[in-house]
């Protein structure tokens, strides 16, 4: 798409803003927001990180090594609740935020103050998610899906979450619409919604994904909270209530969050790909249907994490069948970047490697994840470690590799610095194979019989379980060489260009590198 | 369109797929690839699904992944490859969404089929109750031969094995006091509920995985193919323990079954006791230890001090140094919302003894014996 760009944004000295630490904490610029998001996000990575790490260690070997039971429960719980809420969402969000304006021609957020707020919500809600580690009782160690009558069981540790459950939700709902607002109302002139980059579209569905399901999560921990402090009996059949109602509840938010956390990164490959195939976006408007029927699909699926409930014939039919048929749109996405890539003129930095690296893995969990939809297979394998291979094939090499792969890509632009293109190719080689020696011999683990959830294992188990746990730790330890090349270059390198790739066509192109504090304040035209 | 490599990839798959069931047959292999050697009409059906899928996956991924690298390795920069500028056809784009609808077509159809058998526990020969406690399963044979029978069935692992002081037997955290005994060939109905939280009973040889949902009751059945032990665990997190209520399943010729029954029948006669019986307190001390070993040290540990801050401790405790009232009923209807269960299925005897154990156990000596006619008062 071809832009006629507007030359009052380049030598832009007028800014008026608080410097040092008031400026991150009064700031309503959407760049710093997205800086902050992406920050914070990389902290949560780390924490939970650090708890998958001892998790690993304690199933390096059979047997109790390192820690008691209760605290393993913890671990699970709080690594879970800490990638989704603390890591992935937020990552997204921060790159909505420095992305999503510079894509459609906009000066900022549609709701800048909002925009400061959902941030700053974050951090007291990862304080108390840390913290109730060192409350009596210990952190949450229900699962973070937090199934009841397990979750009434536990100490205050599992009120913080609730309580910090509720705020990061309400940072959430404030940052979706804001990003809804964002895109509806501030697209350049020119802009028509089928006009749109990918990733602002795959942003625009999930914004409203969000909106629809962040309340349905608060309600049911609201309802836990009373179940646990006032009396009633929502999920106490004793009192007349059902604790299955709970997973419902529950995975009807559950199920269309997995999308939340993979449809942007969807996006983000989408741009990745035709810049370095340097080819248009193969099926431009089937990739848009295609990410909106994930969407709406997504909303009728949520039963398939209950097969063993004891769902009547039908519900397990018809749930198995909706599931079944989101492998379609999928697969048009993953045949319409393959045809993309044909006939391209292709060159693989680290963003293209990662990129690529995505989609391979991403067709594994792909179809792991139809295994999981036959509900007679599902019934050997739900709650097994074939589930945890299943859903990190879909959220590490997923929506973390994209993450990785929107990094590098953007980096440039963000920082107006080159990184170091070996590093950064050497970080997608560590952690495409030892995320695969984590997570490809857990198959096997789940199939044999192991479940998820356990300190210890039967024998059998064991060597296939070493060479995860020694994968984990190098998979760990590599993303401190991400974090070295992220430093090293936020502090110089070589001077990157407005355009750092040839094949790129969107608009923060057409800005210098890296971009200023204000852009677009006067829209381009856009044909 | 790069048909060479992929077809030779297929064809490596396929050779590599014909071994892949065999390498899962032994058991307890540690390099157990595939889903167990099925026991059952159903655990068959799902054995043969998985290998169906796999197949479609397989090839579908090599066959994507193939033009895919093909692209990689012939369109790149630098090897010159101009750009072309294509970017739709709406020819294919049809295609290629309907071959995934056809596939699933053929996966979703026996899978069907398969759901209403699983759901079908009409005409059972044997029923059987079970019922998920923090942390073991309690097996009642309600109808058909058998009836009558009952047991608790506990991790049979001894603590120093998980503790790394004594070397790991073979069965490892899979073993148990007492396995579930069925007959080869007969129709299980199963009646799955739960006491406390939710467990799932997982007996993966005969295809049988169910939550079980206190308040609620779940139906399952199974027909087992051959006698042997078969060995699961529970798969929904329900707390500390989870990982260390193993389910045993002890397939018998049907004359051999006959034979356990009688025995079971047995040993509980002679354990019916005149609930009237009045016992000495070195009696209840010694059926109380046994007691509370299965039942209460899990949390309350066996030193009876509990976790600081998780589990309160019963040494001289308000509860087990104050009225025998209180102690009798905390134990008999538990702390709601809390992890202290109500233990109304022991039975009075029980009670008493571990009710008299925990408050002479330790550093406190009541003195008390709690006799079963006192608990008997208790229960409405």
């Amino acid at each position: 798409m071809a832009a006629v760009h507007d030359d009052h944004t380049h030598g832009h000295h007028g800014d008026h803003h608080p410097s040092g630490i008031m400026r991150w904490i009064t700031t309503t610029n959407h760049k710093d927001i997205g800086t902050l998001y992406l920050w914070f996000s990389f902290i949560m990575l780390l924490s939970g990180g650090t708890l998958a790490l001892t998790i690993r260690a304690e199933l390096f070997q059979p047997g109790l090594q390192l820690v008691t039971p209760e605290f393993f429960n913890s671990l699970t719980t709080l690594h879970g609740l800490i990638m989704v809420f603390g890591a992935v969402m937020p990552a997204f969000v921060g790159f909505a935020n420095w992305q999503v304006p510079l894509m459609i021609g906009a000066p900022d957020m549609a709701f800048a103050r909002m925009n400061n707020w959902s941030f700053w919500l974050l951090p007291p809600a990862a304080f108390l998610l840390i913290g109730s580690f060192f409350v009596p009782g210990g952190a949450a160690a229900g699962g973070w899906t937090l199934y009841p009558p397990l979750s009434i069981q536990m100490g205050v540790g599992m009120d913080m979450t609730i309580f910090a459950v509720h705020i990061m939700g309400a940072s959430s709902i404030m940052g979706s619409i804001n990003i809804i607002t964002t895109i509806l109302n501030m697209r350049a002139p020119g802009m028509t919604l089928m006009k749109m980059p990918l990733f602002v579209w795959t942003w625009l569905i999930t914004a409203y994904l969000l909106v629809l399901v962040m309340p349905v999560l608060a309600g049911a921990v609201t309802m836990l909270l009373t179940d646990r402090h006032f009396g009633t009996n929502f999920f106490n059949a004793a009192g007349g209530g059902d604790p299955v109602m709970f997973q419902h509840i529950f995975w009807f938010f559950g199920h269309p969050e997995v999308y939340i956390m993979i449809l942007p990164a969807f996006g983000i490959v989408s741009e990745i790909i035709p810049t370095f195939a340097r080819k248009p976006l193969f099926g431009y408007a089937s990739m848009v249907y295609a990410t909106a029927s994930i969407a709406i699909l997504s909303c009728f699926v949520w039963a398939h994490h209950m097969f063993t409930v004891g769902m009547p014939v039908t519900g397990q039919l018809f749930f198995m069948f909706a599931t079944m048929l989101i492998s379609v749109p999928t697969g048009v996405k993953i045949f319409n970047w393959t045809a993309t890539m044909w006939r391209g003129s292709m060159t693989f930095e680290t963003p293209m490697l990662f990129a690529i690296g995505f989609i391979v893995m991403f067709m594994i969990g792909g179809f792991s994840g139809v295994v999981c939809a036959v509900v007679p297979i599902d019934i050997q394998v739900q709650e097994t470690y074939y589930v945890i291979a299943h859903f990190h094939y879909v959220l590490v090499s997923g929506s973390l590799f994209t993450l990785f792969a929107g990094v590098y890509y953007w980096l440039p632009k963000w920082t107006g610095h080159m990184y170091d293109e070996a590093l950064g190719k050497l970080h997608f080689w560590l952690s495409l194979i030892f995320f695969n020696m984590i997570f490809f011999v857990q198959h096997f683990l789940g199939l044999a019989g192991m479940p998820r959830r356990v300190p210890d294992y039967a024998i059998q188990f064991a060597d296939f379980n070493m060479i995860s746990s020694i994968g984990a730790f190098g998979f760990g330890f590599s993303q401190l060489l991400f974090l070295y090349i992220v430093l090293k270059c936020i502090r110089g390198g070589e001077k990157a260009p407005a355009k750092p790739w040839e094949g790129g066509t969107t608009l923060e192109w057409t800005i210098p590198s890296p971009a200023p504090y204000h852009s677009f304040e006067t829209p381009p035209l856009v044909k | 369109m790069g048909s060479k490599p992929v077809a030779g990839l297929v064809g490596f798959l396929l050779t590599a797929l014909s071994l892949y069931p065999v390498t899962g047959m032994a058991a307890a292999d540690p390099y157990q690839l595939n889903l167990h050697q099925p026991q059952s009409s159903i655990a068959s059906q799902i054995y043969d699904q998985h290998t169906l899928v796999m197949i479609i996956s397989v090839i579908m991924f090599f066959g994507v992944c193939g033009v895919m690298f093909y692209s990689m390795l012939k369109h790149r920069k630098s090897q010159n490859h101009q750009a072309a500028h294509f970017h739709e056809n709406t020819t294919i784009e049809i295609v290629w969404t309907i071959i995934p609808v056809l596939l699933l077509a053929v996966m979703g159809y026996p899978a069907a089929k398969t759901v209403i058998a699983m759901k079908d526990t009409s005409n059972p020969d044997i029923t059987v109750k079970i019922t998920g406690y923090q942390w073991k399963w309690g097996y009642e044979y309600l109808k058909g031969e058998g009836e009558g029978v009952s047991f608790y069935s506990s991790l049979a692992t001894p603590l120093a094995q998980i503790e790394n002081r004594e070397p790991k037997g073979e069965n490892y955290l899979l073993e148990v006091d007492n396995p579930m005994v069925v007959p080869v060939g007969k129709k299980i109905r199963l009646l799955i509920t739960a006491n406390d939280v939710i467990h799932a009973w997982w007996v993966p040889q005969v295809g049988v995985k169910q939550d079980a949902i206190p308040g609620f009751i779940r139906d399952s059945w199974f027909m087992a193919d051959k006698p042997g032990t078969y060995r699961g665990q529970c798969t929904e997190l329900c707390g500390k323990d989870h990982g260390f209520m193993p389910i045993v399943l002890e397939v018998m010729e049907p004359a051999q079954y006959a034979e356990w029954v009688a025995k079971q029948k047995a040993k509980s006669s002679a354990q019916a006791i005149d609930p009237n019986k009045v016992f000495t307190q070195e009696e209840l001390m010694a059926q109380g230890e046994k007691v509370y070993a299965g039942t209460c040290a899990a949390c309350h540990q066996a030193n009876g001090q509990g976790i600081p801050g998780t589990f309160p401790s019963v040494d001289g405790s308000k509860i087990t140094a104050g009225p025998k009232a209180d102690h009798i009923s905390l134990v008999l209807n538990g702390r709601p919302n809390t992890a202290m269960a109500a233990f109304k299925q022991l039975s009075d005897v029980e009670v008493a003894a571990v009710v008299t154990y925990q408050r002479n156990a330790w550093t406190s000596k009541t003195g008390d014996a709690v006799q079963p006619s006192e608990v008997k008062e208790f229960r409405k």
